[in-house]
């Protein structure tokens, strides 16, 4: 069982920093998923892991072993591409079998482990066929079980979901989970696809140009963003920005914001994110912040009521409203929101 | 619209095979001058089978197109991998020179052949005509298996190196079984070139060592007779044979698996 630890690793390409100065850990049997927008350096620092790419600088750990300077091929890794990266001259069992054999492993024992990697895939008995007889998402679980039978130091995956279609992704994720449990591997996710981010990870990194901006758990990161950046793109928010009066937030519209966040000194710009499900619409009661604003959009989601607002100083705001009865506010009526200090957290810009 | 399309399909198989069959046809009559009516007789395949000149310059086409087909093929695939797969300086410049030999009317590029083997030393004779034609055939095996090349995905050699194997065996396993369509493609076509090749090997060959297109184009201006036509039905059926057979095997153009 193994770790794996990425210390002060830094790439660029021409003139072009990809990644600045990575130093981080992915815990014994953690499932870790790097997300970011396209650019954001997640799938270099997956390739640096890979050995595909060699860093300018820093080191890659798998283990105690420092393998910075070992070939792809010596890592022994398992690797997942978005493209499932099957060979196409090779039947489904030959495609398992050829890490296997690449380590020495063949006949009848390599069989008997082609054959448990395509029952854990829940594929038993598709090792004669070829993989263009088989559907995307069967495509995928070959991949996973060629992956997974040479038996990695750890599990690399490239967007391994993100060519199926929307149900066979849900599908692929909880397959995914099952099998990264069972074997207890240690996986690296990269994904641009917050919801499959959150459901799967033991713990998400955000990254934005070559920085990894918070890695932390899935609700940590949600709950808690520690940038503008991380609030965004994990999820909606809305931003208030004031400055900092007697351990509250002072608005420009006069009213005063309280969070449970540390604020700095007095005097000084703050940013404020606050989820749009943490809002709701006032009926009179007394929560800790509230702020006025006029209805723009209306989206009807069935279960969700999604909001569109406006404050009076022109500032957007977003509002999700569970539909527990049935009434829809209009465009153009005036409602008060609230919310409290708790689910008020400071970010960085 | 379907009628008329293959109103015109017929059209142009008919035009491109009926020379052809008459051509096969006038080799087994009887008449020197082409008359008809037509007698059936193997007279010119007698006469091409004693006919030794013709005979031998069939034989060293045969011969020059093969050592060409395999030289031209090895190279050529090898200079396919590096333009695909690698990045080094000089790289688009050497793509970019690769393609307007095609272009090039092969009468100038014989010109200069023979004025630069002349020149050089390295004279005519066989040894001139296989490097002519292995650099004439050189373009088309890249351009060939290069287009077989960008249907392969990089990535798939990456999965094989992620799972132990080294580059070269990455290749070796992976890439090279996936290419031996294109390459196999390219191998007919370098024969091809080098077959159906006159104006170069005009220039380069000498009086004792010519090859079948040359020798055919001599022996028209001393006189015609149907043993052109025996010849040329012979090396027709063979280089239609081995096309079919790779036709049949590979399907150049069909992207889908076989099962």
């Amino acid at each position: 069982m193994t770790n794996v630890k990425v210390n002060s690793v830094a790439k660029t390409y021409g003139t072009t920093p990809v990644l600045a100065d990575i130093t981080t850990e992915f815990a014994d049997g953690s499932f870790t998923s790097l997300l970011g927008p396209s650019g954001s350096g997640k799938t270099t620092l997956l390739r640096i892991i890979a050995g595909f790419i060699k860093p300018d600088q820093g080191l890659v750990m798998i283990g105690n072993n420092d393998v910075t300077d070992v070939p792809v091929w010596g890592r022994n890794i398992g690797m997942m591409f978005q493209s499932y990266a099957l060979f196409p001259h090779m039947t489904i069992a030959q495609n398992v079998a050829f890490g296997l054999e690449r380590r020495g492993i063949r006949g009848a024992e390599a069989r008997r482990q082609v054959d448990r990697a395509l029952e854990m895939v829940r594929l038993p008995g598709f090792g004669d066929r070829t993989p263009k007889q088989l559907s995307g998402g069967q495509q995928q679980r070959v991949a996973l079980a060629r992956a997974i039978v040479i038996k990695p130091s750890v599990l690399l995956l490239d967007e391994p979901l993100s060519a199926l279609d929307r149900r066979l992704r849900q599908e692929m994720q909880v397959e995914l989970l099952r099998i990264q449990r069972e074997s207890g591997l240690t996986t690296i996710f990269v994904t641009h696809d917050q919801e499959e981010a959150l459901t799967l990870s033991d713990k998400v990194a955000i990254l934005d140009k070559g920085r990894i901006v918070q890695i932390g758990e899935p609700e940590t990161v949600y709950e808690k963003p520690l940038t503008r950046f991380s609030a965004e793109f994990l999820g909606d928010s809305n931003f208030l920005t004031g400055a900092v009066e007697d351990g509250a937030v002072r608005l420009a519209d006069g009213s005063l914001i309280k969070s449970t966040s540390i604020l700095p000194a007095t005097g000084s710009t703050v940013t404020l994110a606050i989820r749009p499900e943490k809002m709701a619409i006032a009926s009179g009661s007394t929560a800790e912040n509230s702020i006025k604003a006029r209805i723009t959009t209306v989206i009807y989601a069935g279960p969700v009521l999604s909001y569109h607002l406006e404050t009076a100083d022109g500032l957007p705001l977003k509002l999700f409203a569970q539909n527990r009865d049935g009434t829809v506010l209009k465009e153009g009526d005036e409602i008060s929101l609230t919310w409290s200090a708790q689910h008020t957290v400071a970010v960085a810009d | 619209m379907k009628s008329l399309g293959r109103f015109y399909l017929i059209a142009t198989l008919v035009f491109l095979y009926t020379p052809i069959l008459v051509m096969m046809a006038m080799g087994f009559n009887e008449s020197q001058l082409y008359e008809l009516p037509f007698t059936f007789s193997t007279r010119w395949y007698d006469a091409l089978w004693n006919n030794k000149i013709l005979l031998t310059a069939g034989m060293n086409s045969i011969i020059i197109a093969l050592i060409t087909s395999v030289v031209a093929t090895a190279l050529g695939t090898m200079a396919s991998v590096a333009l695909s797969r690698r990045t080094f300086r000089g790289k688009s410049l050497l793509q970019l020179m690769l393609l307007p030999p095609i272009a090039i009317p092969w009468l100038i590029t014989g010109t200069a052949m023979l004025i630069f083997f002349y020149w050089s030393g390295i004279g005519r004779g066989m040894h001139a005509l296989l490097i002519g034609h292995v650099a004439l055939a050189i373009p088309y095996v890249v351009l060939v298996v290069g287009t077989g090349f960008r249907t392969i995905r990089a990535d798939l050699e990456e999965a094989a190196m992620s799972l132990g194997s080294t580059p070269v065996h990455a290749f070796f396993s992976v890439t090279l079984p996936l290419l031996y369509p294109s390459i196999l493609g390219a191998a007919l076509f370098a024969f091809a070139v080098s077959l159906d090749q006159f104006v170069i090997s005009y220039f380069l060959a000498t009086p004792g060592y010519t090859t079948l297109p040359v020798q055919i184009y001599s022996s028209i201006r001393k006189g015609f007779t149907p043993e052109i036509n025996a010849i040329s039905t012979v090396l027709l059926l063979g280089s239609m044979t081995v096309i079919l057979i790779f036709a049949r095997f590979a399907k150049p153009g069909d992207t889908r698996d076989k099962r």
